[in-house]
């Protein structure tokens, strides 16, 4: 055996080997099969957004760095020149504090008037199902048809709206020749358009808030505006962080608004109400051609857009630290149940 | 029909019922042109095609007239797109040829202002060029379309010679003459200038609530486009600095000065408050090129008064009007270019401007029954074919529009329109600003 071992062990190393290597692999096989197959069943999402997402990104930033003309095609390679070139433009600047301003003027009012639209509904209403579908409506109606409506009203001449404080005896506002003005106009469409949908967003967080914490809040004697802040808000919390961080990029990204607010639709003759976004399509489609300028004000648009987002989720994560002191105990109770 | 092989008494008979239709000179066109196309009609009729034709706003082209050429040709079927304005139809030409000409239309319309941009390219259009339609057009309206070497990148289909539209009830009241022919006189007669036009104007605003024109942009599109090399060099296509371009500041001053004087109403052509400003007799004139009837009638709708004399400032002017491409990526391209002639022919060009109001770019379209005898009943049955063709031959040639035209001319506008539309800055400031941002262009 002594003699044996040895002699059979060397043709046969291998077997064993194999066997045990063959062993290993189905277990590693089944070793993948736990650690990977998860991440192959959402692999459809994650490659669709490198089809569609990653990858015009990354042909946006390649496009950004050469001269290319809409019609011409890819040209020479300018390294950081269209960037540059944006960032010296009056315009740009512009239509960036046009954007932040329009951004305020829409975003901010749109949460607090859905949260409370939100609040309203919440309460028991007859014919609940129809007020809910009716904060929708303004969703369905198409951008374009809500901008020509408003276009109407906020015509500077023969508009409703003007009409109207005439009729009170106050001046007529020029809604295209104020550059605030023109942000409110805007701004109203926007929030026409997006309040009724972050409303049924709250109120579907709303209707999740446990009824008892209200309950128990009554009994305390707190009043309605009391629940509200203490009990409906702090609840809700993640959902509005939610639609703060969407309305941010919605808000960041106003173009069809814009557009249709006069017939040229690249923000009046001062450019008052031009936002970054057209001043990129105009950049690209307009007179210049240049979609590697264009591509560079993607770009900059892409990353204040982070920039924006990271301070809207420190923001927001700030005020639900406020409530920090309740999350813990709820986790020890969810703890203490289970 | 000569050049058929085998000319039997029947086809020569059949061919003869067909020429007796309304399309005449189009069949024998098509027919003559024929020899080289008979193998392909022959394989054609073997395999039938289709030919998508995408056009913007009205160009009438109605389902009947294009049956008409599924008539003459069986294998042929003719869709129809149409945008509703000419800057979807541009955006979606761009944005298609950019990508390499998937899904654009067999024919494409394109307005006269993009041409500058398209001219560029002339590999993505197929050449159009055919001794057969030589002295079909006015001769500018070809060299609009023509490169420097010579090729063709679409027929013209119409133009937009300028008159004056005004409206006499207004006019009647600040104690202006009202019949046609002595406000073209009023305005100057034939040797009108801009100056006899504002000075009209600044008497007629003394004695009316109305202003006397639109927009200050229609009236420096009209002014700016008499102008043989307004903003560039037509040598070298290079454009001029906008800062020591005298012949565009003086335009700029009389408009400007213009304003100042409360001769314009302050409006945006094509804006709500300009469709508004019809229904409010908000101004008396404004610069009517042959298609602008249209769009007047839509909005003044139930208004009384309107009317167009047979007059121009400063000489003869052409505001748009379009042509028919063939992009070099259709598979039919061929088919194309014959149903684009055939569409671009004066007989279907004349009954186009009854329908469309579009005024024919060809001149024998220009001297038909069917164009010089057209009135129009909202504006007072005035002689309108018979109006624009002699405002037609007023015009001695097309300016020169490169790659820098419109985003220059785009400057000054908007400049014209923060002194007379937003109020936000005076005459100087604004052209100050105009100069900067245009040397920024680029």
């Amino acid at each position: 055996m002594a003699v044996l071992t040895p002699q059979r062990s060397a043709p046969d190393s291998g077997a064993p080997q194999r066997e045990s290597r063959r062993i290993g692999f189905s277990q590693r096989l089944g070793r993948w099969d736990v650690k990977l197959s998860p991440y192959l069943y959402i692999s459809p999402f994650f490659i669709l957004f490198a089809v569609t997402g990653l990858f015009p990104l990354g042909y946006t930033a390649f496009v950004s760095v050469h001269e290319w003309s809409l019609l011409g095609g890819q040209g020479d390679f300018v390294g950081l020149e269209n960037f540059t070139f944006v960032l010296a433009q009056p315009t740009f600047w512009k239509a960036l504090v046009n954007t932040l301003s329009i951004f305020v003027f829409s975003s901010v009012p749109q949460v607090v008037i859905a949260i409370t639209i939100a609040a309203l509904l919440d309460q028991n209403l007859r014919a609940a199902t129809f007020w809910r579908m009716g904060v929708l409506i303004p969703y369905v109606v198409a951008p374009v048809a809500v901008s020509m409506i408003f276009g109407r009203l906020f015509a500077d001449q023969y508009g409703l709206i003007n009409a109207m404080l005439n009729t009170i005896g106050l001046d007529s506002i020029a809604w295209h020749g104020d550059r605030i003005a023109s942000h409110v106009a805007i701004a109203t469409m926007v929030n026409y358009r997006w309040m009724g949908y972050n409303a049924l967003i709250f109120l579907a967080a709303m209707q999740a808030v446990p009824r008892d914490l209200y309950e128990a809040a009554v009994i305390d004697g707190a009043g309605r505006v009391r629940q509200f802040f203490s009990i409906t808000v702090p609840q809700i919390r993640s959902t509005i962080i939610f639609v703060v961080i969407t309305s941010t990029i919605g808000g960041l990204q106003i173009f069809d608004e814009v557009r249709l607010f006069d017939s040229i639709g690249l923000g009046g003759p001062d450019q008052n109400w031009m936002t970054t976004v057209v001043y990129m399509y105009d950049l690209a489609w307009g007179d210049q051609h240049s979609l590697g300028r264009a591509s560079a004000v993607a770009w900059m648009l892409f990353i204040l857009i982070v920039v924006i987002g990271l301070v809207n989720f420190l923001v927001t994560q700030r005020i639900s630290s406020n409530a920090a002191v309740k999350k813990p105990k709820r986790k020890s109770t969810t703890g203490g149940n289970a | 029909m000569l050049s058929s092989t085998r000319p039997t008494r029947r086809t020569a008979a059949r061919t003869l019922q067909a020429t007796a239709g309304v399309a005449a000179i189009a069949l024998a066109l098509t027919a003559c042109g024929g020899s080289g196309d008979a193998a392909e009609g022959e394989s054609g009729d073997d395999s039938p095609i289709t030919l998508k034709v995408a056009t913007f706003n009205n160009f009438g082209y109605t389902e009947e007239v294009l049956a008409e050429y599924t008539e003459e040709h069986p294998n042929v079927k003719v869709e129809h797109v149409t945008a509703a304005t000419s800057d979807d139809a541009r955006a979606n030409l761009t944005t298609k040829l950019a990508a390499g000409g998937e899904g654009l239309a067999d024919i494409e319309a394109i307005e006269v202002d993009w041409l500058p941009e398209l001219m560029q390219y002339p590999d993505l259009f197929t050449d159009l060029a055919d001794p057969e339609l030589d002295g079909r057009w006015v001769d500018w309206k070809v060299e609009q379309a023509t490169t420097l070497e010579g090729k063709v990148i679409g027929y013209g289909t119409d133009i937009g010679p300028e008159a004056i539209c005004y409206r006499s009830d207004l006019f009647e009241e600040a104690g202006l003459p009202t019949d046609r022919e002595e406000v073209a006189e009023l305005l100057g007669g034939e040797d009108a200038t801009w100056e006899d036009y504002f000075a009209a104007g600044r008497d007629f605003v003394k004695e009316s609530d109305a202003a006397w024109y639109d927009s200050v942009g229609g009236t420096f599109q009209g002014m700016v486009n008499q102008l043989p090399e307004a903003f560039e060099d037509a040598e070298t296509g290079e454009p001029k600095p906008l800062a020591d371009n005298t012949e565009v500041k003086d335009i700029y001053d009389e408009i400007t000065a213009s304003v100042e004087d409360g001769l314009s109403a302050g409006l945006v052509q094509w804006e709500g408050d300009w469709d508004a400003g019809f229904q409010n007799d908000a101004f008396a004139t404004m610069i009517c090129p042959a298609w602008m009837t249209g769009p007047v009638e839509e909005r003044a709708g139930g208004v009384e008064g309107w009317d167009v004399a047979n007059v121009f400032p400063g000489g003869g002017g052409n505001w748009g009007g379009s042509f028919l491409t063939v992009p070099a990526s259709g598979e039919n391209a061929e088919a194309a270019k014959e149903l684009a002639a055939w569409l671009t022919a004066p007989e279907q060009q004349s009954r186009f401007f009854e329908s469309a109001g579009t005024f024919p770019s060809q001149l024998e379209a220009q001297d038909s029954e069917a164009v010089q005898a057209a009135t129009n009943p909202f504006f007072n049955d005035a002689p309108v074919g018979e109006i624009f063709a002699t405002r037609a031959q007023t015009i001695e040639g097309a300016p020169f529009k490169g790659a820098h035209y419109f985003g220059i001319r785009d400057e000054v506008t908007n400049a014209l329109n923060r002194v007379d539309v937003t109020k936000s800055q005076d005459a100087d400031e604004a052209w100050d600003e105009a100069v900067q941002k245009a040397s920024a262009l680029g």
